[in-house]
Formats: C-alpha cells, sequence, structure tokens
C-alpha cells in the first residue's frame, strides 16, 4: 500500500507530538464531542437500531464469504450497464489503469469526489507524474491540498485546521491552482465556503473526466452509490464525460434491497443526520437519448491487501467497515493523537486494525498501531457493523508477539515474532485464555476489566515510547461500559 | 496473468480455509428490523415529511392542485429569479402562473449555460417522510441530474400523499435501480469549517419544496 505516508514516525513519537499541540487537541475534542453527542441522538430515533446494525453485519459477513461470486456477477451487471470493469491487484496496478484512462481521453486535468481508497493508492500522486493534475473538490479536501497537507479525519478530513488558518491557505493558494480568493476575504464560515464554490465551480463546469470512489456497489443491480454532503460528488458524477470509480473490493453489496439497512445507518453513524444532503446511485452510463451523466463509465475493483485481510479468519471482518468514521469519534486515544499520528488515511480504531492488515506489519509505523487503543470497547459499541475492533486489536498484538501464519500479496507467509517482547508474550498467553472465554469475548463485557491484571504500566515493545512521555491509564475495576452507562456517557461526572 | 485472475484467485484463496456455509442469501440476512417506524396514517406521515424537510431546512409550502401555478409564480418572484429552467415533461398547467423567462433543458446545453439560470423547478419520484428526502428518478418531469444541481435555487413539487412513503425500505421498493437516482435532503451543505454548518457549497443553495394535493 503505496499510501503509507513516507518517514511517517511509529504511532507512539508522532502521538507525542500530537498531545503537545493544544490547537489541534482543541479543534479535536470539540469536533468528536459535538459528533458523538449527536449521533447519539440520531440513533436513538430508530428504536430498531440493534437489528439494523445485525442485518449489516450478516449482510457483509455473508457477501465477503462469497466475495468472489458476487464480485463476478457486480461485473456483469456493470457491463450490461454499458460500463467497464477493470481489477486492479495493488496501488501501482490501480494507478497505472487510471493513467492510462485519463490518458486516453486526451485530458491532464480531472476533478475528484473525496475517496479514501484513491488516497490510500496514492493515486493524485501518480497521476501528477504522468501530468495529469487530480483536483479534490470536497471543502475540506480542497483546504487539505491547498495547505500541502494530510486528512486526518474521514468525514472532516480538515478537522485540525482553524479558520484563520483556512482563509490564510485560501488567500495564499486558490490563485496558484484557478480562481483566486474574493478580495477582502474574511474567516466566516460562510465566506470561505463562497471562496471555495466559486474556485471550484470554474473546474467543475469545464470539467470532462471525474474520478470516484463509492460508499455501495450492489451486485445484483450493477448500481454504485455515492452519499455525500456539498453536491461536489453530483458534480463529478454527473458533468464529466468520462467517469472513473475506484472502489475497494469488499464494498460490494448482494442486492438492491440491501441498501436499505446501510441508506439508515450510514449517515446516522457518520453525520448524525437522518440522511446525508445527496446520495447519487447510478447504474453503467444512460443512453444517448436523455445524455444524463456520463457516457463512458470506468470501475477499477482495488484488492491492495484486502484479500490478506481477507485470508485472516479474525481480521477479515474489518472488511465490513462502512468508513461512517462513528469509532474516530469515541476514541480517547484518536482524540489526544490527531489522525495523523496513524500514518495512514484510515486513522482511529479502525484505522489501527485496517492499516496494519492491509499493509503488513513490517514497518515500526504499522507494527504499534495495534497499541494505540486502550482497549476501552467504545469503538465496537458504536460500529454500525459491529466489528469487534478490541478483538482484532488484540489478536493483531498477539500477531506482532508471537509471529504466525499471514498472507502477504496473496502468497502464505510466517511473521517471526516481533524482537524484545518475551514479558508481554508471557502476558498474551495469559490473556489470551481469558479473551478466548466465549462468555468474556464474544459479548465484548467486561473484557478490559477481566484482563487487566496483564496490563502493564509500561507498553513493551512499539508502544514503549508512547508510554515513556506519558503513564498509561490504569484499567478501572469497573467496565467501561458499565461506566458509561451509569454516567450517562460521562456526563454526571467529571 | 490479468488483475481479475489475480485477484479473484487470491479472494478464492483467502476463503478455501473458511469454514463451509451454503446458507442461500436470503436466510443469510436476518431482517428483524421494521419497514417503517411508526404508523402514523396518510395526514400523519406527510406532516412527518414537512417536519423533517423544514428540520433540514428546506422550505415547505402546501397548496392545492388548482392554487399551484400560483404559488410556484409567487415563490419565484419573491425569489427574484429572472430565469427558470423547466424540464421536458413538466405539466403545463403547473407554469400558467409564472411570468419568470423560461429555459427549456436541452440536451446540448453546456454546463454554463446551466449556471446562468438562476431557478429549476420539478417534479420528484418519491418522498421520504422519515428522513425527509425528496428523490428524483430522471421521469421527465424531473429532467437530467445536472438541472437540479448547477442553478442555484431548485423548486420541488411532491404530488400528496400519493408520492409521498414512510421509510427508505418502502422508498427503494418503489424505484428503478437502472435509472439515474438523486436523493435530497434538504440543502447543499457543509460542516468542514470548525462543524459550523454552512448551506450550498456546491449545489442549490435554496431548497423549496411544494406540497400539492
Ligand atoms: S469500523 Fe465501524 S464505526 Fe469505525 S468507521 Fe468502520 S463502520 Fe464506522
Amino acid at each position: 500500500m503505496s499510501g503509507t505516508f513516507v518517514g511517517m514516525p511509529a504511532f507512539p513519537a508522532a502521538a507525542h507530538e500530537a498531545v503537545r499541540n493544544p490547537t489541534l487537541r482543541g479543534n479535536l475534542r470539540h469536533a468528536t464531542h459535538t459528533i458523538r453527542a449527536k449521533r447519539a441522538k440520531a440513533v436513538a430515533e430508530l428504536a430498531d437500531w440493534a437489528e439494523l446494525r445485525e442485518a449489516g453485519r450478516r449482510i457483509k459477513d455473508h457477501t465477503l464469504r462469497h466475495l468472489d461470486r458476487y464480485l463476478v456477477q457486480l461485473e456483469e451487471a456493470v457491463t450490461a450497464a454499458g460500463g467497464t470493469v477493470h481489477w486492479a491487484a495493488d496501488a501501482d496496478e490501480a494507478n497505472r489503469i487510471v493513467a492510462g484512462l485519463v490518458k486516453a481521453t486526451g485530458e491532464t486535468e480531472v476533478v475528484k469526489v473525496k475517496s479514501m481508497a484513491t488516497q490510500e493508492i496514492g493515486l493524485n500522486e501518480a497521476l501528477l507524474e504522468e501530468g495529469i493534475h487530480a483536483y479534490e473538490t470536497d471543502l475540506a479536501e480542497l483546504i487539505v491540498q491547498l495547505g500541502d497537507d494530510r486528512p486526518s479525519h474521514i468525514l472532516v478530513p480538515a478537522i485540525h485546521r482553524n479558520r484563520g488558518e483556512i482563509r490564510e491557505i485560501f488567500t495564499r493558494e486558490m490563485r496558484e491552482w484557478g480562481r483566486p480568493a474574493p478580495e477582502g476575504l474574511t474567516d466566516t464560515p460562510a465566506e470561505l465556503a463562497e471562496a471555495a464554490r466559486l474556485h471550484l465551480r470554474e473546474k467543475f463546469l469545464r470539467a470532462k473526466v471525474g474520478i470516484s470512489g463509492a460508499n455501495f456497489m450492489v451486485a445484483e443491480t450493477g448500481t454504485l452509490v455515492v452519499v455525500e454532503s456539498e453536491g461536489n460528488g453530483r458534480m463529478c458524477l454527473t458533468l464529466p464525460e468520462t467517469l472513473i470509480s475506484v472502489v475497494g473490493i469488499e464494498k460490494v453489496v448482494p442486492t438492491w434491497r440491501d441498501l436499505e439497512v446501510f441508506l439508515q445507518t450510514l449517515p446516522r453513524s457518520s453525520t448524525a443526520e437522518r440522511m446525508n444532503p445527496y446520495t447519487s446511485m447510478w447504474t453503467g452510463t444512460t443512453d444517448a437519448e436523455t445524455a444524463d451523466g456520463p457516457r463512458v463509465f470506468h470501475l477499477v475493483l482495488l484488492d491492495n491487501g484486502r484479500t490478506d485481510t481477507l485470508a485472516d479468519d479474525v481480521g477479515r471482518q474489518a472488511l465490513r467497515c462502512i468508513r461512517c468514521s462513528a469509532c474516530l469519534n469515541v476514541c480517547p486515544v484518536y482524540e489526544r493523537a490527531g489522525g495523523h499520528a496513524y500514518g495512514s488515511v484510515y486513522p482511529g480504531p479502525i484505522g489501527a486494525i485496517l492499516s496494519p492488515q492491509l499493509r503488513g506489519t513490517a514497518s515500526e509505523i504499522d507494527a504499534s498501531l495495534p497499541y494505540a487503543s486502550s482497549l476501552c470497547g467504545a469503538c465496537y459499541e458504536v460500529c454500525p457493523v459491529a466489528i469487534d475492533i478490541p478483538e482484532v486489536l488484540v489478536h493483531l498484538r498477539e500477531r506482532v508477539v508471537q509471529g504466525g501464519p499471514v498472507t502477504r500479496e496473496g502468497n502464505k507467509a510466517v511473521l517471526k515474532p516481533a524482537k524484545g517482547h518475551a514479558a508481554e508474550r508471557a502476558a498474551m498467553r495469559a490473556a489470551l485464555w481469558a479473551l478466548t472465554r466465549p462468555g468474556a469475548l464474544r459479548t465484548g463485557q467486561r473484557l478490559v476489566s477481566r484482563t487487566r491484571r496483564f496490563h502493564p504500566r509500561t507498553l513493551p515493545g512499539p508502544g514503549r515510547a508512547w508510554s515513556d512521555s506519558r503513564d498509561l491509564p490504569p484499567v478501572p475495576a469497573e467496565p467501561f461500559r458499565d461506566w458509561w452507562r451509569r454516567t450517562n456517557g460521562g456526563r454526571d461526572t467529571k | 496473468m490479468s488483475g481479475r485472475e489475480r485477484v479473484l484467485g487470491r479472494v478464492r484463496r483467502a476463503l478455501a480455509t473458511a469454514p463451509d456455509d451454503d446458507t442461500p442469501y436470503e436466510q443469510a440476512i436476518a431482517r428483524g428490523y421494521l419497514r417503517r417506524h411508526a404508523d402514523l396514517g396518510v395526514e400523519g406521515t406527510v406532516d412527518l415529511l414537512a417536519e423533517n424537510l423544514a428540520d433540514y431546512r428546506a422550505i415547505v409550502h402546501r397548496c392545492a392542485l388548482d392554487e399551484l401555478p400560483g404559488t410556484l409564480g409567487r415563490l419565484l418572484e419573491l425569489r427574484g429569479s429572472r430565469s427558470v429552467l423547466v424540464p421536458p415533461g413538466l405539466p403545463e398547467s403547473w407554469l400558467a402562473g409564472v411570468a419568470t423567462t423560461r429555459v427549456d433543458d436541452r440536451a446540448d446545453d453546456t454546463p454554463h449555460a446551466l449556471d446562468r439560470v438562476d431557478s429549476v423547478v420539478t417534479g420528484c419520484a418519491v418522498a421520504v417522510a422519515e428522513t425527509g428526502t425528496i428523490v428524483l428518478d430522471g421521469s421527465p418531469d424531473q429532467g437530467r441530474r445536472r438541472i437540479t444541481l448547477v442553478p442555484d435555487h431548485h423548486i420541488c413539487v411532491v404530488r400528496v400523499p400519493d408520492q409521498v412513503v414512510p421509510s427508505v425500505p418502502v422508498a427503494l421498493e418503489r424505484l428503478a435501480p437502472a435509472r439515474p437516482l438523486t436523493w435530497i435532503s434538504g440543502p447543499s451543505a457543509t460542516s468542514d469549517i470548525e462543524l459550523d454548518r454552512v448551506e450550498g457549497v456546491h449545489g442549490p443553495r435554496t431548497l423549496e419544496v411544494v406540497l400539492v394535493r
């Protein structure tokens, strides 16, 4: 996965930097707490939330179990609807395919709607090497791109920037890229958004090629779904003549009807809305007569470590993720360390289990990610597809420490135990005893408290630098979830 | 080896050791969730739609069918629109009270031409009460997806109660996947700058919904 941030220090060092940045911590705290409270309210509106969550989990598990069948069905349906399907085993292959498709149109500029898959493969950089400029059109992505920066949150990528900084970036950079920022631009969000509107509209209206990801792909009908708020998605999916969508193979769902589950759980988990402002669904290309949308459609199905993740029977549940970002907003570690410390496009709890699986644990940052958690379980509680993130974290820690069989790039391999982990290996074996008791693990209840005597005061191995600068939070006798309920989500205590 | 063979081969090898599971799709998915979240009756469902639309900052109006031309004329006038886009299949009678310059949508219009129009009036395919959503499916009274995107002001006419459904599951049942579908819940919005909500980054800044019976 070429999306590794080059030269990225391991999580502990990066987190150490982040916790000393008061602006970042303030912004993050404000953001995560605001979204968290709103989400709880949006979820409480649906009496059948538990059933929707269970259905979402089962749809995804069923699809993953028969992924080959559903991908082939999807390919047939997209092709029948006038689209062309490409398959990419890794980032390089995907980038090569997309660059080739853009070049064939003769264009040197493309507009993009925010897509984690294309960030993951470093598509913009790869296109630039071929002389193609890719313009991010999501407001936050624009802020990030103009600021020559990295996104730090799945949903609000520029959460680490405040309005003063954004004004400064717009005033300085917009003229380099097209329409300059208006004279006398102030730092009110409305004026900043207007500046972005004018700057980007110029690009949308002349764009011939659009690039997107997708939230869902329906195998039965070949329909792709993009969920968004600003309308930049609609612009990229509607105005260009050619549309290229790069989508991870895990995004497929079997039937049209399955959307009824995710269109209810995704917006409420993500932006805490009953429904996001815009959802676009398109099936292949429309006929020339209606001319509604792109006349040429390419779908690039991306593996890039997903099949390696699929091969791991504990870790594969990470592929259920619908990228709602709810787990980020409840994570006490994310709240303090920030998105950049995770060194990948997938930050927070999901990043801590997804990145090391997509990329392997060979690098220091990836080996440290399974430790970027307090195992409090809040991420599991909010996850709309019930990914047991703590379970996978413990599994990955065990793998880093003890070694064992893994699949890398489609090949079976044996991971060597990490050096200097003898004490932890003993602790892991003990923890494993507790963790493999079905009652303890399956329900996730009291996970932390039951194993708390195995938790060291400082982290061994890759986690050491993190705990060197701060004490590990002592594990309370009362399980987090019980505390959460008793104190009304922490509001009733200090 | 082609990318296709490589990826499918990896998927199959990854699943080779997974326990067998021949449960057919219909049985594998538990659908214990609700088809709708409350039985509010016809009137109650329409009220809920109005309430949820307004909650997401769409401006809601109600009128009888014979008042519609007057309502549309007045809304465009209040807004100060100089031109209004009209999809090919919008009922002519709806526009009888509209004095604003009419622009017909034509397939060969450039996006720049659409950008010069002030308002657009469309019908809709279905409206979802529980979420406050209108869905467009590209039918002749709704036109191409771009015409409700580029102009800054969108007036959408919803026929109540026929076009109103209670929930997302019921809405999906009524829609044809092969059509180009756009689900709209309130005007375009962003919260990217310090989580302050701002309307209309790229799509229309103003969405007005007329519930007509
Ligand atoms: S892991 Fe779950 S909560 Fe986190 S982003 Fe994915 S779906 Fe959302």
